[in-house]
């Protein structure tokens, strides 16, 4: 019998802040930088060249390969730069600079008006493809590849994630209040792909109004399930765990146990890109934290500087300790204000000097909460040591350090402060460093 | 006294048996060994570095003894010297084995540099690297955090106290572990006797290198056109110096007095008082 409540964590939530205000539209920025890899896989190709105008809604680089996405201007106006820019993830990285005209002329037939029950299914994902829907809880994971499942994968559920379990951020919550009908539309589109008859959202039971609203909205379509609040209900595995008591075990994906998990958000710019015709050029983030004068849930241009998103939000309370984008568990900090929001950029966070205030690592006396806390079923505190100690084949044939999501439990209830979750990623570094050199050996 | 003769007796005797039994089984369940291998593992200089390509000193030996396609002059650390013994053991024909030394291409100290962000995770460069490529205001650079030093099979790497490391050139085998382990590969392996070396790594634009570092190469191509002998390429923003031209023609470094930004390092002060 499935068991709950054995993994994971509660953190303060800190959603008030932000959880009752409404999303406004972020006025046009000046510029936008877009960078060119801003989801999972391979990072597409410029087909504008410097000096170029473009419009809103223009497609300004593709993602041919198989697991890519393409990218959209988000503002029109001259096209001033393709070069390296700060980059909220990689630190730096190829991106294009637009200059906004400040009109938003938006391209030819955007946005229109389409019947998606006349269209077939490739149409629909065709679509979806060419309008660079990614998963926009956060990995950017491109949408297209995830409603395409190979043949043979039976899948007889959907999943809409809804958690939003990371403390601060309330996107998915407004997203839910206001734009309940793209959402219902998103899901209905989704199913039609999927062929699914068995639709579930999963909502933290912290935001009951949400669960009205979707129940209305929903009606008969699909049930809405409020989940208990804890840390990281949202990741894909455990969202599965709790709603349909189904375990996807090492090195399998969801589809392998039938399952395909879509952000609410998501549904709703599939909605938005299938009926309107309109590609991913905007997403709701989260400013907050309690150095941000006046925290929101702005509708934000994607490829806006950071710094343009706090501005509009007052500015800063002072001097922040660290700026994060997405949640404190798994976001990360930013060594300056001037990167770009993203695609997967869920919120943007300043927190305060004491609260950034640095740990110092200890040794690991071995209490074993890490591994009461983990959600995996793994032994942090000795993935940690052997980090330490480059015991790097022991930690993935053993330790299973591959099934490790990063979700950062570990490291939040450690009473030694240490560093598990960067000891992790340093592990996974090694095995691919290796990996890659023993791949270049035998070729 | 008779309880102790008796004693004397069955260790005596129990004794005998198991030394029977020994000296039956190490002669029947004898593991054949060539005893080359061992006189080869004694002769190789056990840094256990892996610059031959092999799991440690002991793998290199079984390898070079048993498989005739396996080079006698792979060992790195060992020079010139170990290949010929391991090529007159083994019967093999050694090539002429280089020796380098590690150099650090980077002039800048983590700790007298401009960063990006106050870095606080775990105290390695390669894990410092994954977020946000460093703290560093240079992603080129040297991150000082010591992967080199502690990497480094025959303690030749030290951190000076702003946290660069300086090698040991006397204790330096050339082995390349630290060229391995440096995430933004600072570390370079350079022949033994080159005269001159880039001391910067950054493939940044010049105007954007000016900017962080006080001693970068600019790409500005002054020393490509001064050097006579065709020594020095630039390539993706840097100086790239052949040093085995240098060695063979130069007597006269004028791309380091020429170099603007002292960026070329002159390693042998003996060279130029040649001319």
């Amino acid at each position: 019998m499935f068991s709950r409540g054995k993994w994971g964590i509660h953190p303060e939530t800190h959603k008030t802040a932000t959880a009752d205000r409404p999303i406004e539209s972020m006025k046009l920025p000046e510029k936008v930088i877009i960078p060119i890899r801003q989801h999972i896989g391979a990072p597409c190709e410029p087909v504008v060249k410097k000096g170029d105008l473009v419009k809103t809604g223009q497609l300004i680089a593709v993602g041919n390969a198989a697991v890519s996405s393409n990218t959209h201007a988000s503002v029109s106006g001259t096209v001033t730069e393709i070069a390296v820019k700060p980059h909220p993830i990689c630190g730096e990285d190829m991106a294009i600079v637009i200059e906004s005209d400040g009109a938003d002329q938006w391209e030819e037939n955007i946005p229109t008006n389409r019947d998606w029950q006349a269209m077939t299914n490739e149409e629909i994902l065709s679509i979806i493809k060419n309008a660079g829907i990614v998963g926009m809880g956060g990995a950017a994971f491109p949408t297209y590849v995830k409603l395409n499942p190979p043949k043979d994968k039976q899948i007889d559920t959907l999943i809409i994630n809804a958690a939003e379990c990371e403390p601060f951020l309330t996107a998915d919550h407004r997203v839910m209040l206001e734009y309940a009908q793209s959402v219902v539309s998103g899901i209905k589109i989704m199913k039609k792909i999927l062929g699914v008859q068995n639709i579930i959202v999963g909502v933290e039971d912290n935001k009951m109004d949400a669960v009205k609203v979707m129940r209305e909205a929903f009606g008969d379509l699909a049930q809405v399930i409020p989940m208990k609040t804890q840390y990281p209900q949202g990741a894909e595995k455990m969202i599965i765990k709790t709603l349909l008591q189904r375990s996807v075990s090492s090195g399998q994906l969801p589809m392998d146990v039938g399952v395909v998990v879509q952000n609410v958000g998501t549904a709703a710019a599939v909605a938005d890109a299938v009926i309107k015709g309109i590609p991913l050029v905007e997403r709701i983030v989260t400013v907050s934290g309690s150095m941000i004068k006046e925290p929101k849930n702005l509708k934000v241009r994607i490829g806006t500087s950071f710094a343009d998103v706090i501005a509009a939000c007052g500015g800063f309370e002072g001097t922040p300790g660290k700026v994060i984008m997405g949640g404190p568990m798994m976001g990360i900090a930013e060594y300056t204000v001037d990167v770009p929001v993203i695609k997967g950029t869920s919120g943007i966070l300043a927190i305060s000097v004491k609260e950034a205030k640095k740990m110092e690592e200890s040794p690991c006396i071995h209490c074993g909460k890490c591994v009461s806390v983990c959600p995996m079923g793994l032994n942090p505190s000795m993935l940690s040591i052997l980090a330490e100690k480059e015991i790097i084949d022991e930690a993935r044939d053993e330790y299973n350090i591959v099934d490790c999501m990063e979700c950062g439990c570990c490291s939040f209830v450690c009473p030694a402060k240490r560093h598990i979750v960067h000891h992790i990623k340093y592990t996974k570094k090694l095995l691919a460093d290796k990996a890659a050199r023993e791949k270049g050996a035998t070729k | 006294m008779e309880i102790f003769i008796k004693m004397v007796a069955l260790m005596g005797v129990i004794g005998l048996v198991f030394g029977v039994l020994l000296a039956f089984a190490n002669k029947k369940f004898a593991i054949e060994m060539n005893p080359l291998i061992h006189t080869i593992e004694e002769i190789l200089p056990k840094g256990q570095c892996g610059a031959c390509g092999f799991p440690g000193c002991q793998a290199y030996a079984e390898a070079v003894v048993l498989d005739k396609d396996v080079a006698p002059d792979l060992c790195i650390p060992g020079k010139a010297e170990v290949a010929r013994k391991v090529a007159e053991l083994t019967g093999k024909q050694a090539d002429v084995v280089e020796s380098r030394v590690a150099k650090v291409r980077c002039s800048q100290p983590a700790g007298k540099s401009k960063l990006k962000y106050d870095y606080s995770g775990i105290k390695d460069c390669l894990a410092a690297s994954l977020l946000q490529q460093g703290p560093k205001a240079c992603k080129y650079g040297c991150i000082g955090l010591g992967t080199c030093e502690r990497h480094c099979p025959f303690d030749a790497i030290k951190l000076n106290e702003d946290g660069l490391p300086i090698v040991d050139e006397k204790k330096c085998t050339g082995c390349g572990k630290c060229e391995e382990v440096c995430p933004n590969h600072v570390m370079a392996m350079i022949p033994i006797g080159a005269h001159v070396e880039n001391i910067c790594s950054s493939h940044d634009p010049g105007a954007v290198k000016r900017k962080y570092c006080a001693q970068p190469c600019i790409g500005c191509g002054i020393c490509k056109k001064a050097c006579p002998h065709g020594a020095i390429e630039i390539a993706n923003g840097l100086a790239v110096i052949d040093k085995h031209i240098c060695m063979e023609k130069c007597d006269d470094p004028v791309c380091v007095d020429k170099c603007p930004t002292k960026s070329l390092q002159l390693l042998r002060e003996e060279v130029r008082n040649k001319s």
